[in-house]
């Protein structure tokens, strides 16, 4: 991966394919660190099964929709001098957690957050999307559930609402001065 | 700032587009890769690329879905193209750059672009 929103974009996969109905983005620029934390609200994992994904070796067949996701990410952020942690309960959710020294020299560019969220709310319509993203005080949230109540049935998948959520997240993130 | 008012004649807009394409769909389906080897390969430029040109050329019958890997990771970004009646066609390797052809070839004219496959990439 060249840039971490690609990461976000592939975890965010793993929720998808867990049954989640809402998928939060958190990105937070602060006090020298950058957090990415990606949550959901599907199956969730066992202890034994979140014990499986730390070792991209160890996955069989059953887990194989985790794969290389997890420890690709993991690695991302331990080269940064950040780590990766992942909190899960089954019937819950799973909450994917990722911390970057902002300066640090081998930390990949955050890239286009917009790419990703346009990727995921285009490709699934069954599903909600928060994105939040903190740049010290500066917050941005986008909501696909407050757009829906908007939309009164339309799909967010229309060209033109489409366009448009890619203009507010666009105007949004660079409202925020980001350093990612 | 992009508003909700905005939002809402963009909606108002898109009710009567609606309208006129309803049951357009015919089943044409391109189908991209999006697993952790797609995803490394470039199937997000790909994917946005595919969507574009089938919006510019107004392709209301054609879907823009996603899948898992299929197992052929070397050769991702791997895009299918599944039109009713016809067989499968997957291209392997694609760049956003291929994407104007295969839907003008393909997708328009029905002629699978060869050079493009999988197959041919296989050979």
């Amino acid at each position: 991966m060249r840039e971490l929103s690609l990461n976000v974009l592939d975890i965010a996969q793993n929720s998808i394919a867990a049954a989640a109905t809402l998928v939060t983005i958190e990105i937070e620029e602060a006090m020298g660190m950058l957090t990415i934390r990606i949550g959901d609200n599907g199956r969730g994992m066992t202890n034994e099964q979140l014990e499986q994904i730390r070792d991209p070796f160890y996955t069989t067949r059953k887990t194989r929709r985790v794969g290389m996701g997890i420890p690709l990410f993991r690695m991302a952020a331990e080269m940064a001098g950040g780590s990766l942690a992942i909190e899960s309960e089954v019937g819950v959710g799973t909450t994917v957690t990722a911390r970057f020294g902002l300066d640090h020299i081998d930390r990949m560019p955050l890239g286009d957050m917009v790419g990703t969220m346009d990727t995921l709310i285009r490709l699934n319509p069954g599903i909600d999307f928060l994105y939040r993203h903190t740049v010290d005080e500066r917050s941005f949230e986008l909501d696909t559930r407050s757009l829906r109540e908007v939309l009164d049935g339309v799909p967010l998948s229309e060209p033109d609402i489409m366009d448009w959520i890619d203009a507010n997240l666009t105007e949004g993130i660079q409202s925020l001065g980001s350093n990612a | 700032m992009k508003s909700i008012a905005e939002l809402q004649a963009l909606r108002d807009k898109a009710r009567e587009k609606m309208t006129v394409r309803e049951g357009s769909h015919d089943g044409t389906r391109v189908v991209v890769g999006m697993a952790t080897c797609g995803i490394a390969a470039g199937a997000r430029p790909v994917l946005k690329a595919f969507t574009e040109e089938i919006e510019k050329r107004h392709l209301g019958h054609v879907a823009v879905v996603q899948t898992g890997c299929i197992g052929m990771c070397q050769f991702e970004p791997i895009v299918e193209v599944i039109a009713p009646g016809k067989e499968k066609v997957t291209y392997g390797k694609v760049t956003p750059e291929m994407v104007a052809k295969i839907v003008t070839d393909h997708l328009v004219n029905g002629n699978p672009v060869a050079e493009y496959t999988v197959a041919n990439l296989m050979k």
